[in-house]
């Protein structure tokens, strides 16, 4: 299992190389630069920095996925929710004490993530409706909605600048003592570990599982799946909210509508790497962590396109997808590859010796 | 029949095939030949490595070791397109016909040497080949409007739809009413006739012995005996099933207890009747009506009542409303109308668990469907309906020494045959799923219990052990409720039986003798019988 886990990554490092090397550039350059920006001269806090959304937004994928649900509409949750936290926050952390202030604004987080999952959940739970049309349409609306947010004057927009972004929050969260890391990242793994704890130990993450495998063996076991659909889509929207209460306030500080908030997209494929385990996903997130902050570093230095490292992870998808098919097929006792595949790759040899 | 001699050239020989699966040694160096013009039984127990060998001939497995000679010359059959070709049809024992198509449709679908369909050489293609088969098939009726036993010649159809030398029906009667296994056998007689090689694959002895040329018999993924056809027609068929029975349970089952039931499985006993009338009514079902599902009948205006100690069979063609029957009782589909009491009261509103824990239990048909969560340990599986209850969940956490613990018990008792607790039931053969379904079902105080295809599948020995579970649970103190397709079993167990048809209970028979006839005559919509309930 671990095999299947670790082999795509480095495969996609190997296609990703001979892609550099076919752009020209040195790919042990690349990836060494990788190495520097995200781990060396204290990179690796910046790696630990970025992992606390990446690590929350897994969390709650990993939740809807054991149940074999699909929230894609993570970006509108999370974009939704760093909008409403930025715009209270700069007054909240002025008024408030902080001790009264952050919790909230993670309770609000949470609580905007959450909402903007029930139209989706309500339709799932009721009507059956297909979750992934209507949690990426959610998505739009909700980032859509965001942005006019971000902009307006009569909202959160800061009158101070010309530029589309709210007010900037004068007091960040405080950092773990000897680092730059803010403690939204002990926030994270408190998540994880949670949701590791509810996934294994019980009964409603096991109502979960049973529906994502078996949902006519769920309604024969008489478990309520409406009700069951609409919590895991609130724990989800929660858990990405968190994310975003998370990243403003320990990282940015204000929300800008050019800021590239989908985090969601590059940790879906860590997700199912881990087999949806909620531990096993920690060292992924931190591997595309490194990946990632690294990667700015690196990108520039060979001067590409800092989008050539979700070139990497859709790379990570792919094998993934090779490799489990390949699994599959070994474990139903065939052979690794399709008759018709061998026979094809056969076919010209066997002309050769026949001619 | 037309005489025929064992000399006859063999069309197909599998010699020495060997496959393992992990763990498991599938078949074991198997020889099999078929002939022209015959019908060739593989009878075995389940997990006896029938599958697996049908599998390897229709390309669908590779063997690891043995070969396979069409008209004595070797050849690899590499896939289930390679076996077509070499005219090797396979009917599957649950049809796969597309439903949303017509009949001319899914006959075209296999059918991809041409680019454009030929819908009128499809249509001459099928006068033909029913023709042959002296059947009548429609083809412009949709594949879901037809009955199983219709359902059945199509999927025969297909397989000859190409010519076929070879024609593999994977137990092809367990669907099936007694008029469509009449029908069956007429319909290999004329396969015969044409000299078509037929493997017939089935659990039930009497079908082998009148429908067989030749018997083969797997145990244990070896072939255990085989009967020739001489013996086959000279031997009185006493003698033969007897030697049957002894090749596939070994010498053993002589000394075993289980043999006494084992015959009671092979005569048709005369069994109820014997229920105090006086009884209390347990389960009362009032002008109950409830939808249907795809292809699937609801039901409508059924009234039932069951009293303490009674075993009821309800007998009816598949499809009738028997799924809408069941889980109406057990609560997983809302009834659009009418009552259900249990012990006089009424439980129509209340959650499938509510009623778990009153006591009225459900062991359902679709076993791998909906039974159980494949990818989770046998002793999860048990406990499935309890998750979240004490004891084995205590402030929402799992206890899982109490799992383990209460598993092993049940396992004990049940006879699961598991290596562990642990063991994802996935792996498990279809017995011992189903004995997984009757302790969890069967443990806990169960008071009403409906069966749905309780043995459907299943090995003799499995067989024997589910009847004799439900004989018990009713002299216990419990009833009931038994829902199946093969009128011989309910004959054998039930003390009434109500007939099911077209979604209405059209009658309801004491079981006496005389009582298969009464069934049959109501089965197939004569209004003579008595209304007894």
């Amino acid at each position: 299992m671990l095999i299947r886990s670790v082999v795509p990554v480095v495969l996609a490092l190997v296609a990703g190389g001979i892609l550099l090397l076919g752009l020209g550039r040195n790919p042990l350059t690349f990836y060494g630069d990788i190495w520097k920006g995200g781990i060396e001269q204290g990179g690796w806090q910046d790696s630990a920095i970025r992992m606390a959304p990446f690590l929350l937004i897994a969390a709650g994928l990993t939740v809807i996925f054991r149940a074999n649900i699909w929230n894609l509409g993570y970006n509108g949750q999370f974009l939704l929710a760093a909008a409403l936290v930025s715009g209270y926050a700069p007054s909240l952390v002025k008024d408030v004490s902080l001790w009264i202030a952050f919790p909230v604004l993670f309770l609000l987080a949470a609580g905007v993530g959450a909402v903007w999952t029930i139209v989706p959940a309500l339709l799932k739970a009721f009507y059956g409706t297909n979750e992934i049309i209507t949690t990426l349409m959610m998505s739009f609306i909700g980032v859509d909605v965001a942005s006019i947010l971000i902009k307006s004057p009569s909202a959160f927009h800061d009158p101070s600048t010309p530029l589309p972004q709210t007010a900037v929050i004068s007091r960040l969260l405080p950092n773990i003592p000897g680092t730059r890391i803010h403690i939204g990242l002990l926030v994270a793994f408190a998540a994880i570990l949670v949701v590791h704890y509810v996934m294994t130990r019980t009964s409603w993450g096991l109502k979960l599982q049973i529906m994502g495998a078996n949902p006519r063996a769920a309604r024969h076991f008489g478990i309520s799946l409406p009700r069951l659909i609409v919590g895991s889509f609130l724990v989800s929207g929660a858990l990405v909210g968190l994310a975003a209460a998370a990243d403003i306030l320990g990282l940015w500080g204000y929300v800008r509508t050019s800021q590239p908030f989908n985090y969601g997209d590059s940790v879906i494929p860590f997700v199912f790497l881990a087999r949806l385990n909620a531990l096993a996903v920690v060292p992924f997130i931190a591997f595309y962590s490194v990946l990632s902050t690294g990667g700015d570093l690196a990108a520039s230095n060979a001067s590409l396109p800092s989008d050539f490292l979700l070139v990497l992870v859709a790379l990570i998808l792919l094998f993934m997808t090779v490799i489990e098919y390949m699994g599959r097929r070994r474990e139903l006792g065939q052979s690794y590859l399709t008759p018709g595949l061998k026979q094809a790759l056969r076919a010209p040899l066997i002309r050769r010796q026949t001619a | 029949m037309s005489v025929r001699t064992d000399t006859r050239a063999p069309i197909v020989e599998l010699i020495g095939i060997t496959k393992t699966f992990p763990g498991v040694l599938a078949n074991d160096r198997i020889d099999l030949t078929l002939r022209r013009g015959e019908v060739h039984c593989l009878l075995g127990e389940n997990g006896a490595g029938k599958s697996t060998l049908i599998g390897i001939l229709s390309g669908l497995l590779r063997p690891d070791a043995g070969k396979i000679l069409i008209e004595g010359v070797q050849t690899p059959v590499s896939s289930p397109r390679v076996a077509l070709e070499l005219g090797i049809g396979t009917v599957p024992q649950h049809s796969a016909l597309i439903p949303a198509l017509t009949v001319l449709e899914n006959l075209m679908l296999g059918d991809n040497r041409r680019f454009r369909l030929d819908e009128a050489g499809a249509r001459r293609r099928l006068a033909e080949v029913a023709g042959t088969l002296g059947v009548e098939v429609d083809g412009d009726a949709k594949a879901s409007e037809l009955a199983l036993g219709h359902q059945q010649q199509v999927e025969i159809v297909k397989a000859l739809w190409r010519g076929s030398r070879v024609l593999i029906l994977d137990e092809p009667t367990s669907m099936l009413t007694p008029q469509a296994i009449a029908e069956l056998g007429k319909v290999l007689g004329r396969l015969k006739e044409q000299g078509q090689a037929v493997i017939f694959i089935t659990h039930k002895l009497h079908e082998a012995l009148s429908l067989g040329d030749r018997i083969s018999i797997l145990r244990q993924g070896r072939l255990a005996g085989r009967i020739d056809g001489q013996t086959l027609r000279s031997t009185a068929h006493e003698e033969v099933r007897a030697e049957i029975v002894r090749i596939m349970f070994g010498e053993e089952a002589r000394t075993v207890a289980d043999l006494a039931e084992l015959r009671q499985e092979l005569v048709v006993g005369d069994a109820g009747g014997q229920v105090d009338a006086a009884a209390e009514t347990v389960l009362e079902l009032r002008t109950v009506s409830a939808p249907g599902e795809g292809a699937e009948l609801g039901i409508d205006d059924v009234s039932l009542e069951l009293r303490q100690g009674e075993i009821l069979g309800v007998a009816g063609v598949d499809g009738n409303g028997q799924r809408a029957l069941a889980e109406v009782i057990a609560g997983q589909r809302a009834a659009a109308q009418g009552q259900v009491l249990l012990y006089g009261g009424p439980v129509t509103r209340l959650s499938v668990s509510a009623r778990q824990k009153l006591g009225l239990r459900y062991v359902t048909d679709d076993r791998l469907g909906e039974g159980i969560v494949g990818v989770l340990p046998v002793g999860l599986n048990l406990f499935l309906k309890r998750v979240g209850e004490r004891p084995f969940w205590r402030r929402g956490r799992i206890q899982r020494a109490v799992i383990a613990e209460q598993a092993g018990q049940l396992i004990d008792r049940f006879d699961v045959r598991t290596p562990s607790v642990d063991t994802r039931i996935a792996t498990l053969s279809g017995g011992n799923v189903q004995k997984v379904l009757l302790a969890r079902e069967l443990s806990f105080d169960p008071k009403v219990v409906v069966f749905h295809k309780p043995t459907y599948g299943l090995d003799v020995k499995t067989t024997a052990t589910v009847r004799s579970l439900i004989g018990r649970l009713a002299q216990g103190g419990g009833a009931a409720l038994v829902i199946s397709t093969d009128l011989d079993e309910l004959l054998e167990i039930c003390d009434r039986i109500a007939v099911l048809s077209r979604g209405r209970l059209v009658g309801t028979v004491p079981n006496r003798s005389g009582a298969a006839e009464e069934v049959g005559r109501l089965l197939l919509g004569d209004s003579g019988a008595e209304e007894a309930a």
